[in-house]
């Protein structure tokens, strides 16, 4: 951990607001919401089957009644077809990377991008970067939201921002040392990479002048923040947020770091059970659903996230009175049922974090070899932990067994392999490989 | 008296033996013996060579995880009872063997084995004052050439 003290700093005067006003304020905008999503022809045509007009908005629960948003939705109305204003009033275009091959796109006003920016600056103040800070981004710079996001963000705290980009680790190392960046941007794993990189030529990567890091891009648990805060001698903070809403700046940690706080003023929450759609009460795990109440260029009504995480209403000791919401805990399309178990890889990266002796990075790899589903989980090996002796190797390898057993409930075959031979990626990393999905079995 | 021992974890793929045996290669390294430990899941090559800080780097350099270990040489008269009479005085003595394996070199009518104690500096001891002859890393090598 770093001695750097985070300072209770409030960017913008509506992350305070009580309550009452603050809910005042978003069925005000929820009208203005529907207003605009009805510039599109998808939304207005949902809308006149239900009869939804802005005025039939008359409390918060009346989100309810919208339609809700899909990611396939958005494919299907490749490339702009939720355009809410005409193209020559956009700003600028953002997609995220589809599996089907063809990325989603969305599209900002200049006012979107204004207001990007905002959100972004409140998570970055919250989490102690101020005016004269550095602030290398090692998150990539193109059509994906975390660069560009994040960019802005900083600018607009005053801080200086080094666009480093993604990859090329030993190149990003060297920044890190020349530059002396008081704050790092990039995905969690890529983190532990520049450590692991850094300890392997011998250096120590507590040498750097980091003071915080803020990490999103993928989900990462509370034992891997310990690991790369004592790494790497600094405060990690995780922000929220998906292109399909804005990007980076939904939520983000304050100083108490214990739940990420929404951005209420500008989205509302719902937190459902995937499965009924019904919400959950607080505390309790579910899929996240978000409608931006303030976006113009693409407006976006009860957006499923496909995220899993819980909320979390009490007062927050910061003052801010956005509702908290936990880490993505899993997406509700990465929830692999194993012999009718549910299982979340992040449950399989917690119970190895438990286990001395292994690395974060992991593979997951689900077949139906026959009738019953067989889970192999390939580990790193690490020098440290190698001996000569087969009997000691033999126990780490039934420690891990028996950790995953224990945190997800299943069996698995454990097989160790090579250090530095499981995909580290500057982007999301790939955790799972499914042959059922390959098979046609599921 | 000690001689070290290079042991290479082997993950269970194939391919995973002739890769370490290739880097040692290409360093002009020769191996003087080897014993390879294996489960379904893993491995371990173990293996003596005389240049054995170099073996090492390459190794590391490979990306193997790969560390040393002190174990014992010792001469095994070469006929029946010649190992048990040896065994028997290293149970004797309550020293914890962990595993052995042979030489390819023979001294004479005499086998050379490798042995793996947990305590190898007292093994050592207490196998030369049972009479039995160790072998040092230089005297070994010597027949090596």
């Amino acid at each position: 951990m770093s001695d750097f003290v985070i300072e209770n700093r409030i960017w913008s005067p509506e992350e305070t607001l009580p309550r009452d006003r603050l809910e005042a304020l978003q069925l005000e905008r929820l009208r203005e919401a529907v207003r605009r999503a009805s510039q599109v022809p998808f939304y207005r045509e949902a809308f006149a089957r239900t009869g939804i007009t802005p005025e039939s908005m008359r409390s918060l629960d009346d989100v309810r009644r919208l339609p809700m948003t899909t990611k396939n939705d958005m494919r299907e109305h490749y490339p702009l077809g939720l355009l809410a204003v005409g193209r020559d009033k956009l700003a600028r275009i953002h997609g995220s990377s589809g599996t089907t091959g063809k990325p989603t796109f969305v599209a900002y006003t200049a006012d979107d991008l204004r207001l990007w920016a905002d959100l972004c600056a409140r998570f970055l103040v919250a989490g102690g970067l101020q005016p004269g800070h550095l602030v290398h981004i090692a998150f990539g710079y193109g059509l994906f939201t975390g660069g560009f996001g994040l960019h802005y963000g900083v600018e607009r705290v005053g801080a200086a921002v080094l666009p480093a980009s993604a990859g090329n680790t030993p190149r990003q190392i060297m920044l890190l040392k020349d530059l002396q960046a008081d704050a790092l941007v990039c995905t969690p794993s890529y983190a532990l990479n520049i450590a692991e990189v850094m300890r392997g030529e011998g250096e120590d990567p507590r040498t750097l002048n980091l003071k915080v890091a803020h990490f999103g891009g993928e989900p990462w648990t509370e034992d891997m923040r310990r690991e790369i805060e004592s790494e790497l001698g600094l405060l990690a903070f995780n922000n929220y947020g998906l292109s399909e809403v804005i990007g980076p700046g939904v939520s983000g940690e304050c100083a108490a770091r214990s739940g990420m706080h929404f951005q209420e003023d500008h989205f509302l929450v719902e937190c459902l059970d995937p499965a009924t759609l019904e919400p959950v009460p607080d505390g309790t795990q579910g899929e996240l659903v978000i409608t931006a109440l303030t976006k113009q260029a693409m407006p976006v009504i009860r957006y499923r996230t496909r995220d899993i995480a819980s909320l979390d209403g009490s007062p927050c000791p910061c003052g801010r009175t956005g509702v908290r919401m936990s880490r993505v805990v899993g997406r509700t399309d990465d929830l692999l049922i194993v012999r009718g178990a549910n299982v979340f890889p992040s449950q399989i990266e917690e119970a190895l974090l438990r286990v001395d002796g292994t690395a974060p990075h992991y593979l997951i790899e689900v077949d139906r070899p026959g009738h019953l589903d067989e889970v192999t989980v390939h580990v790193e090996m690490r020098p440290q932990f190698f001996s000569d002796r087969m009997s000691q190797i033999q126990a780490l390898h039934d420690r891990i067994a028996k950790a995953i057993h224990a945190v997800a409930g299943i069996r698995v075959n454990v097989n160790l392999v090579d250090p530095q031979t499981l995909e580290r990626s500057a982007g999301k990393a790939r955790r799972v490989i499914d042959h059922r999905r390959d098979k046609g079995l599921i | 008296m000690k001689i070290k021992q290079l042991s290479v974890f082997l993950e269970n793929k194939p391919g995973q033996l002739s890769h370490p045996c290739r880097v040692l290669a290409d360093a002009g390294i020769n191996i003087v013996t080897l014993s390879l430990a294996d489960t379904q899941q893993f491995g371990i090559l173990r293996v003596i060579v005389r240049q054995w800080q170099e073996g090492l780097d390459a190794l590391k350099a490979a990306g193997c995880v790969v560390n040393v270990t002190d174990v014992v040489a010792v001469e095994v008269p070469d006929r029946p009872g010649g190992l048990a009479a040896i065994l028997e005085a290293i149970e004797k003595a309550g020293m914890n063997l962990e595993y052995m394996y042979a030489f390819t070199i023979r001294s004479g009518d005499k086998a050379v084995l490798v042995f793996r104690f947990e305590d190898p500096d007292a093994a050592i001891h207490r196998l030369q004052t049972a009479g039995i002859d160790v072998v040092d890393g230089v005297e070994l090598y010597k027949r090596t050439d």
